[in-house]
């Protein structure tokens, strides 16, 4: 008896200096974008909230895959569908409250009318 | 003892239950999901208070936006030591690893130097923002701001505390599979603030400052 459970052996984890020194490469590069989108003419005025979208997401997923390592490896599955989960569950709060929102906004009586129909 | 065999398939799942035909997973693999599961659930949390952000950044009631508030050259600083944060973590987990422990301290104390500057900067922008009586009771725009970008802070200093604890700990008790397991699950947390701050960075303040 060794006091390990089973199934209680080193695993190492699949990154190496390698798989980080990308990701800090390919994040510094996608801040630096999101940074000079934002502050330059570069971009089309009215495109730039998607770009800065578009880059923002890019970022997120440089993260997962080099720092927390999330792949298509067998013993990932599990983490990917609770992943999947997860986004599906940010967008439906995110999306859904902006879109409800920007409806009860639109449908927002003028304050001025309502003086009038007191009247 | 041997490792009990959970090899029996239940009906109807067939070869989906992979890990059933090779006994129970590694203790790290479970751990790892478990954490996981945990980590998705903070962001969806946070997701919540993106949205009311998101909602209400246009309701400043006459009070300061953010293009008056935001200093980006200060929020870039603020940027770059959480990613060189982020990157000395992970290099400390593989110099966990390979039992390289003076790489390993070494790593783990800068990650904690960046992640304390950022908290220094974001604490220094708060203060700024109170001072020129742009607090959180200002306006439904700064009442979201500070909430979101607090809590954030708030992670950030329970990280900073738990990595000081690791370091104590792997100091008192070595590299022991369960001190290596919290290491992981740190650098895990580490990692997911940071993509946290991704979204921050795009959506209040580099969209805010236009």
């Amino acid at each position: 008896m060794d006091g390990k459970a089973p199934g209680d052996t080193e695993r190492k984890t699949s990154g190496s200096v390698v798989t980080y020194t990308v990701g800090l490469v390919f994040a510094l590069a996608l801040t630096g974008a999101s940074f000079i989108v934002s502050q330059t003419n570069l971009l089309w005025t009215p495109g730039v909230p998607a770009g800065l979208a578009v880059l923002a997401i890019a970022q997120m997923g440089v993260h997962l895959v080099f720092f927390l390592h999330i792949s298509t490896g067998p013993d990932n599955t599990n983490n990917v569908i609770a992943l999947a989960f997860g986004v599906l569950i940010v967008t439906l709060i995110v999306v859904g409250s902006l879109w409800i929102m920007a409806n009860l906004n639109a449908s927002m009586v003028d304050p001025a009318t309502i003086m009038q129909m007191q009247r | 003892m041997n490792a009990p065999s959970h090899g029996a398939r239940l009906p109807g799942l067939g070869s989906t239950m992979a890990r059933g035909a090779e006994g129970p997973a590694p203790v790290q693999i479970v751990v790892a999901y478990g954490f996981w599961i945990f980590l998705l659930s903070d962001i969806i949390m946070f997701s919540a208070l993106f949205a009311a952000y998101a909602v209400l950044s246009g309701q400043t009631a006459g009070g300061p936006s953010g293009r008056e508030l935001f200093e980006l050259r200060h929020v870039g600083i603020e940027t770059l030591c959480l990613l060189f944060s982020s990157y000395t973590c992970g290099l400390g987990l593989l110099a966990m690893e390979r039992r390289h422990m003076s790489a390993f301290y070494g790593c783990f104390a800068l990650t904690f130097v960046l992640g304390a500057t950022f908290l220094g900067l974001e604490l220094s922008e708060f203060v700024g923002m109170i001072a020129r009586g742009a607090g959180p009771s200002r306006s439904a725009f700064l009442s979201a701001f500070f909430s979101l970008v607090g809590l954030h802070g708030a992670h950030v200093t329970v990280g900073l505390s738990w990595l000081i604890f690791m370091l104590a700990q792997t100091a008192a008790q070595g590299p022991r599979d369960y001190v290596r397991r919290r290491i992981l699950c740190f650098s895990l947390f580490w990692h997911a603030l940071d993509i946290v701050w991704v979204g921050l960075l795009s959506l209040v303040y580099l969209m805010g400052a236009r």
